[in-house]
């Protein structure tokens, strides 16, 4: 038991260990690459849940998309727009987000629109479409069996008198309530915008008469009101371009079925 | 000459007779994890190569200079382990620097070829089958080669699984752990070479 090889082997390695230490600390300064400090800091800010949601492949290559000037700065709709202010101000820009909701296009309950039949089956709006456009006479309107309300992860759609309601407080704008609705009533509209057609209807206004007393005729006065271009009537129902309504509200005060609701 | 000859004779043993991955089983993880696409698995056959090389070359001059005249060979397991782990560190901050796209794609498996057996597996085996420094480098090179082979080989088929019609039970990796001992059983057709 000789100290002196117990000295030399610890000598030995350890005299290796800290050759090479010495050899890559040297290293890593020269082959150093340059990471841009925003980086960190807008990956503290985001919500960090990797979703795809703004379109790039994580939290990370956004980070780096809006470093790059390749992403608007309020692309992250699961942040919102604390998380959007917060990247403006780390980016030294003004912040631009837009808060958006969702819209359920249909407000005729059982007294505008009666049921055509008694509907006894499972309590899906996909499974009751599926049955020749569901029970209630207007076969593009809500049938009010909750397939929304059940997606929704904010406990914002609820039903009221037979017909789904956003509670634009708690709406997010996440989007599944629009994938939910078998008929595409529900849109993504930003809240700003005053004024929307509650109504999904491409029946004929000679024929609404039977199916519903306060749909969307495609009468046109509203199309002949606007000054801004910002409403026509496609496929027999009024819709309003979101991006050039400046919500006047001529189209809300001439629409003789009052069907132009206001937020 | 001679030398000439023996070398060659290292290398077919290397790459095909008793190749690293496929017949010695050695370095696994990275055959089964890299071998998803045919360009990740280049670049990761180039990686090993150039690992095992100057990790076969630095090992021996340690031992050679280090170890063997202080009588330090029951060092050899951990002094060779630090040897490569620096070395494999220094490769990563030259692949972030120089190469950052091929970086990206091998992702977790750089470091593992650290921890791998087939680089310490190459420093020690050349050790015990004695050979010089210019043997040893070309046994390292070799294996190395091999090494590539088989992952190519590997990728090349596991590209064309993917688009076959397979249970959906076997599908990822069973099937790709049974493709590789065919493989393998194929592979020990070489023996019985003796170079």
């Amino acid at each position: 038991m000789n100290i002196s090889n117990i000295l030399i082997a610890a000598g030995v390695l350890g005299g290796l260990g800290l050759i090479f230490g010495l050899v890559l600390g040297i290293a890593s300064k020269v082959f150093e690459v340059h990471k841009d400090e925003r980086l960190a800091k807008i990956m503290e800010v985001l919500p960090c849940a990797n979703c795809g949601g703004c379109g790039f492949a994580g939290c990370g290559s956004f980070a780096q998309a809006v470093i790059d000037g390749k992403a608007p700065v309020s692309s992250c709709s699961v942040g919102g727009a604390a998380c959007a202010e917060k990247v403006s101000d780390i980016m030294g820009v003004e912040s631009s987000f837009v808060r958006k909701t969702a819209r359920v296009k249909c407000v005729a309950t059982c007294n505008e629109s009666p049921a055509r039949y008694n509907y006894s089956g499972t309590t899906s709006c996909k499974a009751a479409n599926r049955l020749g456009g569901g029970p209630k006479s207007c076969s593009y309107g809500c049938m009010g069996f909750g397939s929304c309300v059940s997606v929704c992860e904010f406990d914002a759609m609820h039903i009221v008198d037979g017909i789904a309601v956003v509670d634009m407080e708690s709406c997010t704008a996440c989007g599944k309530c629009v994938e939910a609705c078998p008929k595409g009533l529900i849109e993504i509209v930003p809240e700003n915008n005053k004024y929307f057609v509650a109504c999904n209807s491409k029946d004929k206004g000679s024929d609404m008469k039977n199916t519903c007393s306060v749909g969307c005729i495609a009468c046109k006065l509203c199309v002949k009101a606007c000054e801004y271009d910002a409403i026509e009537v496609k496929d027999n129902l009024a819709v309003i371009d979101t991006v050039k309504c400046t919500s006047c509200g001529a189209c809300f005060e001439k629409c003789p079925r009052k069907i132009i609701k206001e937020f | 000459m001679d030398t000439l000859w023996r070398l060659v004779a290292i290398s077919i043993s290397a790459i095909l007779v008793q190749n690293f991955v496929l017949v010695r089983f050695l370095g696994c993880c990275p055959f089964l994890g890299v071998s998803k696409k045919i360009n990740t698995a280049l670049g990761m056959g180039g990686a090993v190569i150039f690992v095992m090389a100057l990790a076969s070359l630095l090992t021996w001059l340690v031992q050679y200079f280090l170890l063997a005249p202080l009588g330090l060979d029951y060092l050899q397991t951990i002094a060779f382990i630090l040897v490569i782990a620096s070395l494999v560190q220094f490769v990563e901050m030259v692949l972030i620097k120089n190469m950052p796209a091929l970086y990206d794609s091998l992702g977790i498996y750089l470091p593992l070829i650290t921890t791998n057996c087939a680089v310490l597996g190459v420093t020690i085996l050349s050790q015990t089958n004695g050979y010089n420094l210019l043997e040893s480098v070309v046994f390292a090179t070799a294996a190395a080669v091999g090494f590539t082979l088989a992952i190519v080989l590997f990728a090349g088929i596991r590209e064309r699984l993917e688009e076959s019609d397979i249970p959906e039970f076997m599908k990822g990796f069973p099937i790709a752990l049974i493709s590789a001992s065919l493989i393998s059983l194929a592979f020990f057709g070489f023996q019985g070479f003796n170079l």
